[in-house]
């Protein structure tokens, strides 16, 4: 068992996934939740690499994926600080609770 | 005859009431009065031309006078064989009315130019009295029971219009409102009629209509006299339900009800509607029906003989205790216009038994002249003395000599003394009913007495009685001109209306109906007539304390009549107790608690619903977030339990 197979890897991956869960529901401060954000997508990362070497070796198609969701992360991250630059400038603040007001 | 001069009388005072009502107001202001006098004047002249035409030319075919349609076109197609027809019916009693209606409207007319003056909806006045002329003489020249229909709401309109033309005062509104009510009501009858006439005939058309219904044998007449309702054959009820509709318009009794209400509209308003043509509307439409009724439905004309002879005696009787001038000439007008109609009904068709339809004819167009004197004639008075009340006149004859005169020749005419107009036509009336009906012979006789008697009364007490009290400032004087022609006019014909012989123009089958006086015959009416006159005399020369002592012994008797017979409370009665409550309150109940209560229980049940889930909406993208992780997690939980088994 001192070799990496694939369980470990999903292991690692929901784990990961759950931190990131957590991260998202419980803290304030939102630069903090676009953190777990983060850790969610690369989550799914790590999830498709493992899939790919695993279980079709002759394949990239995962990794593809996977280039794709890190481009898209990152656009994701310049639109969601945009955002919250926009809300600090109002609010003086970026906790979470002052985005309330958006309901309306 | 040209046709296109035949369209222009009812078309000018249409184009008339058009003209003045989009524009009198702001553009045409005070000479409304003479563009819509003058639009009548020659509607009026095209009408006397035409009867003249008619009566000594084209009108006669071989030894009798025929119905001919001069124009008629197609206005409504329903299928191949029904369509609705407009058109203009010549015919004796068609061309008759014309004359009456222009011819009164006229004088109405010139002595609103007075009469009116000043008045701040002036050109709306002329506007509503042109579109009245214009619905009475397309009524009058119907060819087809659904045009006569069509005007006949249209008279109904604009009589509502004109009796709510001061529509400040609450009590003209009222009396508009239940004026256009009972009668519509009324209509609602003459409708159904209309509908089951024309089923059974499957005609509009008068002439065909009545040839249908007439002609012995006929499949039509069989089919509509062999169906039954109630045990009343179709045809009775349809030419019943018809008489309903006309005895709504004229007034008759239990429906005559609005008719002294009506009198809050312009007194020449009343002259004109009220009293010489509107209200003679039911009268024409039995006398237009009158085959049918006569040939085929006995029993229907019964009907209008008992109900014209009670209306005659009631409105009589109540006339003599009314104190509002035009009320009193209100319930005279109704009792007249019930001579005409039992006179329609006592009559037979063909020959000298219809001798009562000439005179109901005859009567009619007396009648027209010697009421619209004598409406005309109290708008004068009240004019000057500016109140309807009986005790707030008297002694007026000095004041107002032309007035006095000509009312008094109208008095003198429907009181049926010799030699004025209304002697010859009632005289007609009444030889009409002894030769066959006693009984309506002797209500006619004691109405006869009575008429004279209110008829006095109402003469004595405005220009007799006492001296008369002005009320104040210097007065102006009788009155200008213009109000005053047309009484002198209308005030010889009422004189001589009565030399024409009417026989020789109207009956019942177009042929020459030789009436002569009988002078035997005509000694107890007359005496009766002056018998009459002498109480009045008696009683209101002068003020004196008989009509209180009379008043008095007769008690309760009096309070009833006074009080109308209480027909008014009984209509109150059977309207607020009866239908509200039996029937306006339930529907009332089920609209508001069944048909509104499950609306908006769907309505409440939505919203209850929504604000339960609106507070899922917080604007917490964590409790978001939330929501979704536990969707995520359901679906994913039940797509294993699914993948499982």
């Amino acid at each position: 068992m001192n070799e990496i197979g694939l369980t470990h890897l999903l292991v690692l991956s929901t784990s990961l996934f759950f931190i990131g869960v957590y991260g998202f529901l419980t803290r304030r401060n939102l630069i903090v939740m676009l953190m777990s954000v983060e850790l969610l997508l690369n989550s799914v990362n790590i999830n498709f690499l493992a899939f790919n070497k695993y279980l079709f070796p002759g394949k990239l198609d995962g990794v593809f994926f996977s280039l794709f969701i890190i481009t898209i992360a990152a656009a994701e991250a310049a639109v969601a600080i945009a955002i919250i630059i926009n809300l600090y400038r109002r609010h003086k603040s970026i906790d979470v609770e002052d985005a309330e007001v958006m309901r309306d | 005859m040209n046709s296109s001069l035949l369209i222009l009388i009812p078309a000018l005072p249409l184009a008339t009431f058009l003209l003045l009502g989009l524009f009198g107001r702001k553009f045409i202001g005070n000479f409304s009065g003479i563009i819509g006098t003058l639009s009548l004047a020659v509607s009026a002249a095209i009408s006397l031309i035409t009867a003249y035409n008619y009566f000594f030319g084209f009108g006669k075919a071989g030894d009798a006078f025929v119905a001919t349609i001069p124009f008629q076109f197609v206005w409504l197609r329903f299928s191949e064989t029904l369509s609705i027809n407009m058109g203009i019916l010549l015919d004796p009693i068609s061309v008759m009315m014309i004359v009456v209606v222009t011819f009164v409207s006229l004088m109405v007319h010139i002595y609103s130019l007075g009469y009116m003056k000043g008045e701040e909806r002036y050109a709306t006045y002329y506007s509503f009295l042109s579109l009245f002329t214009f619905s009475m003489l397309g009524l009058v020249l119907s060819t087809n029971i659904f045009q006569t229909y069509i005007f006949w709401e249209l008279v109904g309109v604009s009589s509502f219009l004109l009796i709510g033309f001061y529509y400040n005062k609450p009590s003209a509104v009222a009396a508009a409102k239940k004026a256009f009510i009972v009668t519509r009501f009324a209509d609602l009858g003459f409708l159904i009629g209309i509908l089951i006439l024309s089923y059974y005939s499957e005609t509009l058309d008068f002439g065909t209509l009545i040839e249908r219904f007439t002609t012995t044998g006929s499949p039509f007449a069989q089919a509509a006299s062999s169906a039954t309702f109630l045990g009343v054959s179709a045809l009775t009820w349809g030419l019943t339900l018809v008489f309903v509709g006309g005895a709504g318009k004229s007034a008759m009794f239990p429906l005559h009800v609005w008719l002294p209400d009506a009198m809050e509209g312009p007194t020449p308003v009343s002259a004109l509607i009220h009293a010489a043509t509107m209200v003679v509307a039911g009268v024409y439409l039995v006398a237009r029906l009158f085959p049918v009724f006569s040939i085929a439905c006995p029993v229907a004309l019964e009907i209008v003989a008992y109900t014209g002879a009670v209306s005659a005696l009631i409105a009589a009787l109540i006339a003599c205790t009314q104190t509002d001038i035009k009320r009193v000439l209100a319930y005279s007008t109704m009792s007249q216009i019930g001579y005409m109609m039992f006179a329609l009904g006592v009559s037979d068709f063909g020959g000298e038994s219809g001798l009562g339809y000439t005179a109901s004819m005859f009567h009619l167009f007396t009648h027209a002249m010697f009421k619209a004197l004598l409406f005309l004639g109290a708008g004068a008075v009240i004019h000057y003395v500016h109140s309807n009340e009986m005790k707030d006149m008297g002694g007026l004859r000095k004041f107002l000599p032309i007035t006095h005169i000509t009312f008094l020749i109208a008095c003198l005419a429907i009181a049926g003394v010799p030699p004025f107009s209304g002697f010859f036509s009632k005289e007609e009336i009444l030889l009409a009913a002894f030769h066959s009906n006693p009984l309506i012979y002797y209500v006619a006789l004691i109405t006869a007495g009575i008429t004279a008697f209110y008829m006095f009364r109402l003469y004595f007490s405005i220009f007799w009685n006492k001296p008369f009290v002005s009320h104040g400032e210097s007065h102006h004087g009788e009155g200008p001109a213009t109000m005053l022609f047309p009484l002198a006019v209308l005030g010889i014909l009422a004189v001589s209306s009565g030399w024409i012989p009417f026989g020789e123009f109207v009956s019942t089958d177009g042929k020459v109906l030789a009436t002569e006086t009988h002078l035997d015959f005509s000694i107890l009416p007359v005496a009766l007539s002056l018998g009459g006159i002498v109480i009045a005399f008696v009683f209101y020369k002068s003020t004196t304390a008989y009509p209180d002592r009379i008043a008095n012994r007769l008690g309760s008797f009096t309070h009833t009549v006074k009080n109308k017979f209480y027909i008014d409370e009984i209509y109150l009665f059977v309207t607020k107790k009866i239908v509200f409550n039996l029937v306006g309150r339930p529907a009332a109940w089920i609209d508001r608690n069944i048909v509104d209560g499950m609306m908006n229980t769907f309505g409440a049940a939505a919203q209850v619903f929504s604000f339960s889930i609106s507070g899922i909406q917080s604007g917490r993208v964590q409790n978001y977030a939330a929501y979704f992780l536990t969707g995520i997690i359901g679906l994913a939980l039940l797509f294993i339990y699914v993948w499982i088994h």
